[in-house]
């Protein structure tokens, strides 16, 4: 089918609206296998995938699910379905849309299973659990075409390997299923055409026409920014002054604390009352939605928020998007961007609001590399192990299964087209026995072979259960915020579970842009009342945390070699000249280090410009090291271009510190008792469904709290270092976030050229670090001398001591 | 071994930093909370496969300890199988660990709420323990005195540092769990600050058993 049924035609044009020619495109290939389209935002491409549905459904013959859309958002789920609404009700198309999300009620979800819409918008997480229902092949019967949105972002997630295993199986059930992605611009298409693909199909590529190049700059401001600090508070006038010359702007943060503080800021600023509107993932639902209708009905001048605006919703009239501190990364900028101006053939407007001044730096490099269409990207491994594992025990709950079938179909998908049987074996084994060395479940095997050679689970209620754990994203541990007293207590939010135990009662913080007194935490919630006018501490909220890429940070040494600045503002190029007079500034073929005592600790600070992740890495590596030479360091932070460790002696010879081989060593010595490593062990763990985040019954609660996941992993690492989810974190750490690939590039780039610069006082390159949130404390023997201090003194403070005990 | 010395009712007993309580005068080592068979239990009521090797870990630890002490008698204030069903379905390498544990010593395996009528493994069953002035129970009684207990499994914190702890004040002690996948109870939580006066010590574990206020 190459063309518009007329009703549909005529619809459009009746709006003056035409066709535009990658749309055409897509229509032409209607009845390709795969096809991915590239297009910038607002070019249409979400009726692109569209339009040969509507053609094909347009006729009124076609019974059950036609189209399955799938979207990393809820929010965008709900927006498309209104967009497609709109024509198909207003032509009078005989074709039913719904959606479904974790947010979709109980009884519409029962509704949609017995008798399916002609096309479903829904999310990776909400297809994987219709898989896993036994009448799955009855729910996507007659199933023809799925439309994956934003695939450029699912491709970079676990959640994007969920769902192309999702699609493996749906095209199992319904052989002829067509597969259409869109995405933004991205570095490398070819990748993502791949990834999405029925292995080894092949997938066309449409590329739509870019338009014109957006228009860029830094933000101007009277007043300089900070030495330091993520907030941009500096920046509020000369934001508030463009939000209003504009229609509406959109504010992004790269976490969702910095975001809290500027809007807390924006609004105290904010005289003439404007419309103005946060939106993160840690608020609540109902509160995130009010600010998407507000801003469907364009009742918004400005939105502050983060990457949960990143993707799909179209806002229709933003004009301006500004982005609060550095980028970090090209390609992202260059789709937030495209955020604004959703005119097709008009420049998007941007401006680049640094938080400090090392991140002017930063932004200058972003902005001449957007400049020349320089984007970046890391080429993604093979297929995570993890994920696997949940989805065999998906395949599960859907019903006996054949291995080789299993094998078979999960090999079709791109990101597991070079998985080897043995790898899919020990998943296998680990989903039906624990895949333990030693073996100790024989009576309760989760998985059960039957004398048909079909795996089954042993106890069918085990399904509820693996259901319960659906889903790839691993938030850190959230709890709720609500007010105290008001009936019910009215949600705000949530807060990571570390930071609600760090609140005494009588502390302040920010959520959703009012200031909030804690009160306790009463079943798992935490207790708050409105206190307006107090100084607020910060809420650490868990925003996610992109390193720069190695491009970017290329940039950046090469700009420090410049003998002078005249293309950053004078205050920036100011620092780096005192940087240079005091120290000097890093270069690209040698290691700068600077050691100076501060605040009656040692220091040492490691430019490293290998990204946050390898930075981080290489501080826990380092202070190991410098445990085992008596160093007695107590703790390290790591920025995207250096880390700063403390502790109690100073570090005279860095050198032995640095040797490769001793740092590989180390690594895989260190492999074992840190927290990034637990960290990733949780991940994979909770994945591979070990850990088991829901339980029917309600949340426990302290009292039933089960033993943490670091003592699983210390007990494999003891008992059965081999295990197969040792593996698995061994091989996520390394990849994400321990990223040692970037610290053997970075040895590699100053091949043992180390200089150290004994100062009296902390540098100016070096002071933004101790502001940095996320300090990793090191739990060695400085740590254990510091407790008994503190414990000696408490007991000493509160006379305690003097008790005959 | 290096512990917290304490008096408790004219006891002299000392806290170590294993978690586990030590009676010099009577040559009495106290543990609580061991959860033996907690995996296997999990796994039976259709949860996950959790690592089989706590039990392993749980016992080796407590005979490392003995091997050191060479206790007269060993108290185990319940909760010490993760259920009935888990004391009988030991297997046969862990029960040989832990019938090497109880043979040559007076063994006392004091009932738990998760334990009420455990397998015969050795040792005698009571649900209740009366030692000189002191009583062994699993869950502590409000208005007992001279008390020592387990069940809550509590754990403070101090500069950012949660570890299990005891929690001691002039009327009862409660120790923190032994058994390797146990979790822990905060020393604010109200149960535990309803139960322990206000000049209570929490006694943290770690290499060295460290004595702080307890946190409220």
């Amino acid at each position: 089918m190459s063309s518009l049924p007329s009703a549909l035609q005529d619809w459009f044009s009746a709006r003056g609206w035409s066709i535009h020619p990658h749309q055409q495109a897509m229509l032409a290939r209607a009845q390709d296998s795969c096809t991915l389209l590239i297009a910038p935002t607002g070019g249409g491409k979400t009726m692109a995938g569209f339009l040969p549905t509507l053609a094909e459904l347009a006729g009124g013959s076609h019974e059950g699910l036609h189209t399955l859309y799938i979207s990393p958002l809820k929010a965008l789920a709900a927006d498309i379905k209104r967009n497609l609404r709109t024509p198909v009700e207003e032509i009078g198309l005989p074709i039913r849309i719904d959606d479904r999300t974790g947010d979709t009620p109980a009884s519409r979800k029962r509704r949609q299973r017995a008798d399916p819409p002609h096309i479903l918008l829904t999310t990776p997480e909400s297809l994987a659990l219709l898989t896993s229902y036994e009448d799955a092949a009855r729910i996507f019967k007659g199933l023809q075409r799925v439309v994956v949105d934003e695939i450029h972002a699912l491709a970079e997630s676990k959640r994007g390997d969920q769902l192309m295993l999702a699609l493996a199986r749906l095209q199992t059930l319904c052989p002829n299923l067509r597969r259409v992605g869109l995405s933004a611009t991205v570095d490398d298409p070819q990748a993502i055409a791949s990834y999405l693909a029925r292995h080894p199909d092949p997938c066309e590529i449409v590329l739509a026409d870019p338009g014109p190049a957006p228009d860029i700059r830094m933000l101007e401001t009277a007043e300089a920014p900070p030495w330091a600090g993520g907030g941009a508070a500096y920046a509020i006038p000369a934001a508030m002054a463009q939000i209003k010359a504009h229609k509406t702007t959109l504010i992004f943060h790269n976490t969702r604390a910095q975001a809290e503080i500027f809007f807390h800021n924006l609004w105290l600023a904010n005289e003439d009352s404007l419309p103005i509107g946060i939106h993160h993932g840690s608020l609540d639902r109902v509160q995130r939605e009010r600010v998407e209708a507000a801003m469907v009905r364009g009742e918004l001048r400005a939105i502050v928020c983060t990457g949960s605006l990143d993707l799909g919703i179209d806002w229709g009239d933003v004009d301006l998007v500004i982005q609060i501190g550095a980028p970090r990364n090209v390609k992202r900028l260059v789709q937030r961007i495209g955020r604004a101006n959703h005119r097709y053939n008009a420049p998007s407007k941007a401006l680049l609001v640094p938080a400090n001044r090392f991140e002017v730096v930063e932004c200058r490099a972003a902005l001449e590399a957007v400049r020349e269409g320089d984007l970046d990207g890391e080429p993604r491994g093979p297929g995570p192990r993890d994920v696997l594992c949940q989805h065999i025990l998906v395949a599960a709950c859907a019903g006996p299964f054949d291995a080789d079938g299993l094998y078979a179909e999960v090999t079709q998908a791109g990101p597991y087209a070079a998985l080897p049987r043995a790898a899919f074996d020990a998943c296998l084994d680990f989903c039906a026995t624990g895949g333990y060395a030693l073996k100790a479940y024989d009576r309760w095997q989760r998985l059960l072979q039957r004398p048909d050679g079909k795996w089954q689970l042993r106890d069918p209620r085990a399904a509820a259960r693996i259901r319960m754990n659906l889903g790839t994203i691993q938030d850190a541990d959230l709890i709720k915020v609500r007010l105290k007293h008001s009936r019910g207590g009215k949600p705000l939010g949530e807060v990571e579970e570390a930071f609600a135990a760090t609140l005494t009662p009588g502390d302040t913080f920010l959520i959703g842009g009012r200031t909030v007194r804690y009160e306790g935490l009463r079943e798992m919630t935490v207790e708050v009342t409105r206190n307006p006018g107090r100084k607020p501490k910060v809420a650490v909220f868990s925003g996610t945390k992109f390193a720069t890429s190695t491009q970017l940070s290329a940039r950046i040494l090469a700009m420090f070699r410049q003998d002078s600045w005249p293309s950053l503002p004078r205050h920036t190029a100011d620092w780096l000249e005192l940087q240079r007079e005091v120290s000097e500034l890093p270069r690209a073929g040698r290691l700068l280090i600077e050691s100076f005592p501060h605040d009656s600790r040692e220091h040492i600070c490691i430019y490293g410009f290998a990204g946050r992740n390898a930075q981080q890495t290489l501080g826990l590596l380092l202070t190991k090291r410098m445990e085992e030479l008596g160093l007695d360091p107590l703790g390290f932070v790591a920025t995207d271009y250096a880390t700063l460790i403390w502790g109690l002696q100073e570090v005279t010879d860095p050198a032995p510190l640095f040797d490769p081989r001793a740092l590989r060593d180390g690594l895989e010595g260190w492999l074992a008792g840190n927290a990034v490593m637990k960290r990733a062990f949780r991940g994979a763990a909770t994945i591979a469904g070990l850990i088991e985040r829901n339980t029917p019954g309600a949340r426990k609660n302290g009292r039933q709290a089960t033993f943490s996941s670091d003592i699983l992993y210390d007990t494999l690492r003891k008992y059965d270092p081999d295990h197969l989810l040792m593996d698995i974190t061994r091989e996520e750490a390394l990849r994400g976030l321990v990223d040692f690939g970037r610290i053997e590039q970075m040895l590699a780039r100053i091949r043992g050229r180390i200089t150290l610069r004994r100062l009296e006082r902390i540098s100016p390159l070096a002071a933004p670090l101790l502001l940095e949130v996320g300090k990793v404390p090191v739990k060695g023997a400085a740590e254990e001398k510091l407790l008994q201090q503190e414990a000696a003194a408490l007991m000493q403070q509160s006379g305690l001591d003097t008790l005959p005990q | 071994m290096i512990g917290f010395d304490f008096t408790l009712a004219g006891a002299r007993l000392t806290a170590l930093g294993s978690g586990t309580l030590w009676w010099e005068e009577r040559r009495l080592l106290c543990v609580s909370d061991l959860h033996l068979g907690k995996s296997e239990r999990h796994i039976r009521r259709g949860g996950s496969a959790l690592p089989p090797y706590e039990t392993r870990d749980t016992l080796v630890r407590l005979a490392e300890l003995i091997a050191i002490l060479q206790p007269e008698t060993v108290v185990c204030l319940g909760d010490s199988f993760d259920d009935d069903a888990a004391s009988r379905a030991l297997p046969d390498g862990e029960k040989s660990q832990l019938a090497a544990l109880t043979q040559n010593r007076r063994w006392i395996w004091i009932a738990g709420n998760h334990d009420p009528a455990p397998a015969d493994l050795g040792g005698e069953q009571m649900a209740e323990l009366h030692l000189a002035s002191l009583s062994f129970r699993h869950i502590a009684d409000p208005a007992a005195s001279a008390e020592v207990s387990g069940h809550y499994h509590p754990k403070a914190r101090i500069r950012s540092t949660s570890r299990p702890c005891f929690l001691l004040d002039r009327s009862r002690l409660i120790l923190p769990a032994f058994g390797t996948y146990t979790g822990g109870l905060r020393s604010t939580d109200p149960a535990l600050t309803f139960l322990m006066a206000p000049d209570a010590l929490a006694i943290l574990t770690g290499p060295q058993a460290l004595p702080v206020p307890m946190p409220r």
